[in-house]
């Protein structure tokens, strides 16, 4: 127990935290029986394909943005970079679809959705600077096509898809900073709030007390370890 | 039902989903997390194997003006002339122009010229001016420079007119065209074409106050008014008719992400009636889109969907086996 007292802001902020996320609820090792589908795996895969982002991204930094061009090692990992994107994309867009279907806004989460919804978004610009500063014809072609939409709208006079200098930095720096500070608060948000559970199945008695795991579905002593054991498929929750 | 019970009923179905108050089952986040890294790094790396990467050479004005000096010179004077689709585009890089709109909102003209371009000035009499020991070419550019608008308009038409059947003559290294009041134009074409085929003008175009250089703004845009990028673009299937935005070179996935950006491309009114602010046209409608789709959760009907098509009993149908049949009706 701290010793410190009083107007400590430092005490302050690790008991909020702390009172937020115990380290029980930020890192479990139990889920609600009900995340037992497989759809729950393109949350952590999502996760899994930024890390390999992140790190072949940072092996493309390291070397410079010219590397890749002309060394096979190089071209290797802008291969790894260029499909870890293609997956993570592939990934995030079933999490979402699925999270849709969940509605997994309900029980006081529309903000574990916003921040998932706002992820997808900042991760589009994100690509298409990785695409526009990759110095060939592709990067050509998409820089001095999409400028336009940039420029229709006004964002051309301070994003300009032509200038490899200030692309590169949004590209590897500013939009991947985004990403993961949203993603991190997504994944925060969702150890908060828990996964949404399953819909209450229809019933006649709408004025029954709206609670979960008890009254509407059997009790927890009558699920037999056997039945859960047979109903679980491994699965990420996210 | 009423207003009041709908309401009611989207309390009890948040309140029901608040806490879960159920079973718990045994797991292992750490380890889930690592042998999703694992598997995302297998899967990579097969494609990569597989598959590889695009990397397509880019264009350089130099190869340009070797491979197709018709186009490249009438590229050239179009900037000179000022008739262009840069000279004429407006911001961000010059006042030729207003831009696109929608309603009354002109945000292109609004945020200004932030990366001025005098495509005249840029591409064509400062980098003239750079070349040495041509006399002759030094003279034409003054002649230029001091002739009256009316004057510099009549030439570069007459000369536009003439680049029609012009012929390439002296290995391509010049232009031949019919005799026609052209002024000192002939001369500066003929001139700044072997100046790009030489490779110089690539390194003119970079935005030069300083020895780095990291911002190609003027060689791209002055790329993108030739054919050059467009016939190699259109080869790949990357032209905006064909999808191009969400394609890549190759035969490579690209951005698919941005299907429903690139959809309204395909579309009337964005084809016909609104193509001219097509861009900012498609930039609203996928901002509203968006916007919804952030907003999901508060947009009545749209938030309903996975309630009234329950695809949530498919995705829980384990969890469900294990809860008893809802009460019937009468029951």
């Amino acid at each position: 127990m701290s010793a410190v007292k009083g107007s400590n802001w430092t005490v302050k902020v690790r008991e909020k935290a702390v009172g937020a996320l115990p380290p029980d609820k930020l890192l479990p090792d139990g889920v609600p029986a009900y995340v037992s589908s497989w759809i729950y795996v393109f949350g952590v895969l999502s996760i899994a394909a930024l890390v390999v982002i992140i790190g072949s991204g940072t092996i493309l930094a390291l070397k410079g943005p010219g590397w890749w061009h002309f060394t096979g090692v190089g071209h290797f990992f802008n291969s790894i970079h260029m499909w870890s994107v293609e997956v993570f994309f592939f990934v995030m867009v079933v999490h979402l679809w699925g999270k849709f279907w969940m509605a997994s806004w309900r029980g006081g989460r529309t903000r574990v959705w916003v921040t998932g919804a706002i992820t997808f978004l900042v991760a589009v610009p994100c690509a298409l600077t990785g695409y526009v500063s990759q110095q060939n014809f592709d990067a050509q072609w998409i820089s001095t096509q999409a400028k336009d939409a940039m420029n229709a709208v006004g964002i051309g006079s301070f994003f300009n898809l032509t200038n490899f200098g200030q692309m590169y930095s949004w590209h590897i720096y500013l939009l991947p900073l985004a990403v993961v500070a949203l993603v991190g608060a997504h994944v925060l948000l969702v150890r908060t709030h828990g996964v949404v559970p399953p819909f209450e199945l229809p019933t006649d008695k709408s004025t029954a007390p709206a609670t979960n795991g008890q009254t509407d579905v059997r009790e927890v002593a009558e699920i037999t370890p056997a039945e859960i054991k047979t109903s679980t498929t491994q699965g990420a929750q996210s | 039902m009423s207003r009041e019970s709908r309401k009611l009923a989207r309390k009890r179905e948040n309140d029901y989903a608040r806490d879960w108050k159920g079973p718990y089952r045994p797991y292992d986040l750490i380890k889930e997390a690592t042998i999703a890294i694992g598997v995302v790094i297998g899967i990579v790396l097969v494609l990569t194997i597989l598959f590889s990467s695009p990397d397509d050479k880019p264009s350089t004005v130099q190869q340009w003006a070797r491979t197709d000096p018709v186009d490249f010179v009438t590229t050239a004077t179009s900037e000179l002339a000022g008739t262009s689709a840069l000279a004429g585009y407006g911001p961000p890089y010059n006042h030729n122009g207003d831009g696109q709109h929608i309603l009354f909102l002109r945000p292109q003209k609004w945020l200004g010229v932030d990366h001025p371009i005098d495509t005249a000035q840029d591409f064509v009499i400062t980098p003239l001016r750079e070349i040495n020991g041509e006399p002759l070419t030094q003279a034409a550019v003054s002649v230029w420079e001091a002739a009256p608008a009316k004057l510099q308009t009549a030439w570069t038409d007459a000369y536009t007119k003439a680049l029609g059947n012009a012929t390439p003559i002296a290995g391509g290294s010049a232009l031949a065209v019919k005799p026609g009041n052209h002024g000192p134009v002939p001369v500066m074409m003929n001139s700044l074409l072997r100046y790009a085929q030489g490779g110089g003008l690539d390194g003119a175009l970079v935005n030069s106050k300083q020895f780095y250089q990291t911002d190609y703004t003027k060689p791209l845009l002055f790329l993108a008014d030739g054919g050059v990028l467009k016939k190699r673009a259109q080869d790949q299937h990357l032209l905006g008719g064909q999808w191009g935005m969400m394609n890549e070179t190759g035969s490579f996935p690209g951005q698919t992400w941005l299907w429903l950006y690139t959809f309204w491309y395909q579309i009337k009114p964005f084809t016909t009636s609104w193509a001219a602010n097509a861009d900012i046209a498609v930039m609203a409608v996928m901002g509203i889109l968006s916007l919804a789709f952030i907003l999901i959760p508060m947009i009545p009907g749209i938030r309903d969907i996975p309630r009234k098509i329950p695809l949530y009993k498919l995705i829980w149908r384990d969890w469900y086996r294990t809860v008893p049949e809802p009460p019937k009706a009468g029951a």
